[in-house]
């Protein structure tokens, strides 16, 4: 056990974790953040993607530790309760980019991710992009439309 | 039925509901859940596929630190635990009950498929219960493994159950087999296919989960799980497993994350935490692990099937004859004995008038994961018997595909098929009509020219489905064999300011009850969809409910526009003494009471306040409040049909089949909300094409191993690699229900797989391609292509 420092959804926090606690049990257990969710265990299914320092990671795919000293955001972080929706989040809901809801945090996440580094993402880059986000329900249509939506929104925000 | 003129909701693409929570993070699943003094299970699973259990060694595993329980089904045996049923009564051709092989909650002195679960851990922390799971040292002996169908069906096969001889659960039969002889025996043409259904691993991506609390006090159970049917589960774990008195025992079903079948099943692992909760007397919670869903979420399909269809002279359809070998895995799931059968046979004769049908099923165990209802459950392996032969008989008859569909089209309804289904209502021409226009299929050969010019193959397959859903009529399915009644309730609360609740059996798990069930509330009642909550998941809450699972959320809707009828009579009742008119004088609309005797007019929340007051009518003669309820057993089983036309191009140096354009127009009957069905559709016709591409789940022969045990190794659907697909609604009100809807949820996975493997054997101009149409498989076929 150790005490690791970093920022969550702007937040200073300490925290107690074992050595070979991955951050996403860190965020579920510790901080009770559960909006990114475990889907498998093999880093293959993006539903636990969160940001560090702004870009995704796969939160079962490190260390809590590895966190130490750094600014990680959930999904929880992206709007408070009451306030309007992030543009992305917005976007999922207008293009109905959601079903049973589990694989959506990380699809929103990524989805931010993506606007990040290709500004106005066309249909195509954003299908090559969700290679590591898998979604069982919708057959990714929407998601792919509600990301290009959204990533078109952002661009457009001050 | 009466819908509000200014706003009506029902029809509409209203945005869901539900969304906010999803978008935010805060949906609540089962594993977000702690409780206080939280403890964690853990399963010891088999690694052999068929082994004796000659011991199980706990001492060391139970010293380690936070254990709390080890549990083995000897001790759990020893509670009365009993066997998990198989829900569906099945009678072989002669005569005799299909045979049950016993399967226990925890394994006893056998096991029977890898990651069948042997013994349970129950410590502080999950990782001190998985570190203590694999310390129990189980002593295993080794028996001849079977995973294939024709390997277990062989002669001198080794039994799998005892007293169950050549691994036969059943050989049973539909439809008359002499008058589909005779049709044979006289036939022009009788084309014959084999052909295999893939199995298939649901991969819900929300896996698994449970957390069972016991208060021995009070001896209530409290269980949470991820389930597609908590008021089933209830009866089950009341009446069959006795872990609690019914009234005792509350389960609820938060937000779940996917199901598609794998989450409406008894599974042996829920059992086992639940009766564990009760020996540790505190909250145990076991959440699978992505390895676990894929050993042990009951599979899907698996089929080996031999058709033959006979044909007149000008490709009508005289006669049809199936044999299928399914494989049901080493027990018989809870529907395992009813998928292929009832789902699967009853749904040959797919569009066409085909007068004579004959259907012989074997239901085979082997040392594999159970198999059981996964999205569509039965009618895509009928649909891909059907459209594939369809396929080659046009092939050999010089038929267009879209031709010899049209030729046998059924066009009279009621159409009794000659195997147990009368098909409600339909318009297959104009679905055909609509999907191929969709899919210019007129302007296929000049894509197919642009393709060759590429170097690429370009094929093109059509297929038409038709289904079964929104059970049930309970009687027809009791004298089908089945055993609990398929009716669904939905009780209406009215609030004295005009908001309302509708607490409904049927379970959302992805397909927005939360929004369609309101839409259906608002337009009857005339207020705002915001001002409706739909409340499901919860035994305490809901008064009884069958869940959902079968394309049959319709069945709920409708006892929910049933039990808003009953509110909206009662208030013209309260609104005849308010106004002192005539009852009779009274019409509601717009969420408005006007009477043709009186200027006045009563809001519905105004009604609705007056019903509580409770002072401006008799309450002798009408009682306070505003509450009803209605169980609707619909009348028949609706029939959603249609076709869909798929484009492949395939890379014949890779291999790689492109799906390039997906075409589809379903008749769903009335649509409740367009985009959430369009959604349905996307995801069923993703995992159509998964399967018919790249799924499978694939066990290895001669250790029973699964291979594709990970997303690492099963080909599940990626956004890359999908086209956009075009939709067209075709639709044919049902009379099954008062809503005229049919549903919506398995179409995709049904019609889907059969139009991509036309397509593909269109391309390489080939009979048949074996699921999935994987890319070294297409290589292999690309080269013997080029040596012919």
């Amino acid at each position: 056990m150790g005490k690791i420092s970093l920022e969550v959804n702007g937040e200073d926090v300490e925290l107690d974790v074992a050595d070979n606690t991955l951050l996403i049990h860190a965020l579920r257990d510790h901080l009770r953040l559960t909006g990114a969710h475990m889907g498998c265990d093999t880093s293959q299914c993006g539903a636990c993607t969160v940001h560090i320092e702004g870009q995704a990671i796969k939160s079962c795919a490190m260390l809590a530790v590895q966190a130490e000293g750094r600014s990680v955001t959930t999904i929880e972080g992206l709007a408070d309760d009451g306030e309007p929706l992030h543009p992305m989040q917005q976007a999922f809901h207008d293009n109905h980019g959601l079903q049973c809801g589990f694989c959506t945090p990380g699809m929103v996440m990524i989805g931010i991710d993506i606007a990040r580094r290709h500004n106005v993402p066309d249909a195509a880059t954003v299908r090559h992009e969700l290679e590591g986000n898998l979604c069982r329900c919708t057959g990714y249509q929407n998601i792919v439309a509600a990301i290009v939506e959204g990533a078109a929104k952002m661009e457009a925000q001050p | 039925m009466n819908v509000a003129a200014t706003a009506p909701k029902f029809g509409q693409s209203v945005k869901r509901q539900e969304d906010g929570r999803f978008l935010r993070g805060k949906g609540k699943y089962v594993d977000d859940m702690i409780l206080p003094g939280q403890l964690y299970a853990a399963f010891v699973r088999s690694p052999f596929a068929h082994a004796k259990i000659s011991g199980i060694g706990t001492e060391g595993a139970a010293t380690m630190p936070g254990v709390t329980r080890i549990v083995t089904g000897q001790e759990l045996a020893a509670t009365g635990l009993p066997p998990l049923p198989c829900g569906w009564a099945i009678t072989s051709r002669d005569g005799v009950p299909m045979k049950v092989g016993i399967r226990h909650a925890l394994a006893m002195d056998t096991v029977r498929y890898v990651g069948e679960p042997v013994a349970l851990v129950i410590a502080e922390t999950q990782n001190q219960a998985r570190d203590a799971a694999e310390a129990v040292m189980v002593d295993y002996e080794d028996l001849a493994v079977l995973t294939d169908i024709t390997d277990a069906l062989g002669d001198g096969a080794a039994d799998i159950h005892p007293d169950i001889a050549g691994n036969l659960a059943f050989d049973w039969e539909l439809g008359d087999e002499s008058a589909t002889e005779e049709a044979f025996a006289s036939a022009a043409h009788c084309v014959p296919l084999t052909l295999r259904n893939n199995r298939l691993v649901p991969n819900a991506i929300e896996p698994r989960a449970i957390n069972a609390c016991w208060d021995a006090a009070d001896e209530q159970l409290t269980i949470y799980m991820t389930h597609q049917n908590p008021i089933g589960m209830r009866m089950f774990y009341a009446a069959v497993f006795g872990l609690a008195a019914e009234h005792k025992l509350r389960i609820v079903s938060p937000d779940v994350g996917g199901g598609f079948g794998s989450k409406a099943h008894n599974y042996p692992e829920e059992v086992v935490v639940a009766a564990a909760a009760k020996l540790v007397e505190g909250p145990v919670k076991w959440t699978a692990d992505r390895n676990e869903a894929f050993l042990t979420d009951a599979h899907g399909r698996d089929h080996l099937t031999d058709v033959e269809l006979a044909l007149d002279e000008d490709g009508r359809f005289l006669a049809l004859k199936v044999d299928t070998k399914a494989n049901v895995g080493a027990y018989l799931s809870g529907s395992g004995s009813l998928v292929p059968t009832y789902m699967y046979a009853t749904m040959l004769s797919g569009q066409y008038v085909i007068p004579a049908i004959h259907a012989r099923v074997r239901a085979v165990y082997t040392n594999t994961c159970p198999v059981d209802a996964y999205r569509g459950a039965g009618r895509p392996e009928a649909a891909y018997v059907i459209e594939r032969i369809v396929n080659v008989a046009a092939e050999r008859l010089g038929i267009d595909q879209a031709e010899i569909r049209r030729r046998n089209f059924i066009r009279d309804f009621p159409y009794q098929t000659p195997l147990v289904y009368e098909y409600d209502s339909g318009d297959y021409e104009k679905s055909l009509d609509a999907a191929l226009d969709l899919a210019d299929y007129n302007g296929f050969a000049t894509r197919k020219a642009a393709s060759k010019a590429k170097g690429k193959l370009r094929g093109i397959g059509v297929s038409a489905y038709v289904e079964a859903c929104g059970i049930g009529p309970s009687g027809k399915l009791a004298r089908l064999g089945g055993g609990a009644g398929m009716w669904e309730s939905a009780e209406v609360r009215v609030h004295p300011v005009g908001t309302v609740e509708v607490l409904t059996g049927a379970h959302s798990h992805g397909q927005g009850h939360a929004t369609t069930f309101a839409q259906v509330v608002s337009d009857r009642f005339g207020v705002p969809i915001e001002n409706v909550s739909v409340i499901q998941g919860d035994t305490d809450r809901i008064q009884a409910g069958t869940g959902t699972y079968g394309s049959r959320a319709s069945v709920g809707m409708s006892a929910t526009l049933r039990a808003c009828d009953r509110i909206v009579e009662k208030g013209k009742q309260i609104v005849a003494h308010l106004m002192q008119v005539d009852y009779d004088t009274i019409s509601f609309e717009d969420g408005i009471f006007s009477s043709t005797d009186s200027n006045v007019t009563i809001a519905f929340a105004e009604m609705a306040f007056a019903a509580h007051a409770a002072s401006g009518f008799p309450t002798d003669e009408i009682e306070p409040g505003l509450v009803a309820s209605s169980f609707f057993d619909p009348p028949e089983f609706t029939y959603p049909a249609g076709v869909y036309v798929c484009e492949v191009e395939i890379d014949p140096d890779t291999g790689v089949v492109n799906v390039a354009s997906f075409c589809a127009a379903d008749d769903f009957g009335n649509v409740a909300n367009p985009m959430i069905v369009e959604g349905q559709v996307h995801g069923g016709v993703t995992q159509g094409i998964g399967q018919a591409l790249w799924e499978n789940a694939l066990y290895d022969p001669d250790t029973g191993q699964l291979m594709s045990a990970s997303f690492m190794d099963y080909g599940m659907p990626r956004a890359g690699g999908l086209p956009d697909y075009k939709l067209v609604f075709s639709g044919v009100p049902s009379p099954s229900n008062p809503l005229g809807m049919k549903g919506c949820g398995e179409a995709g996975a049904i019609g889907s797989p059969p139009a991509i493997i036309n397509a593909v054997c269109d391309a390489l101009d080939v009979t048949h391609v074996e699921m999935p149409a994987s890319p070294e498989k297409i290589w292999r076929l690309c080269r013997e292509r080029e040596t012919a």
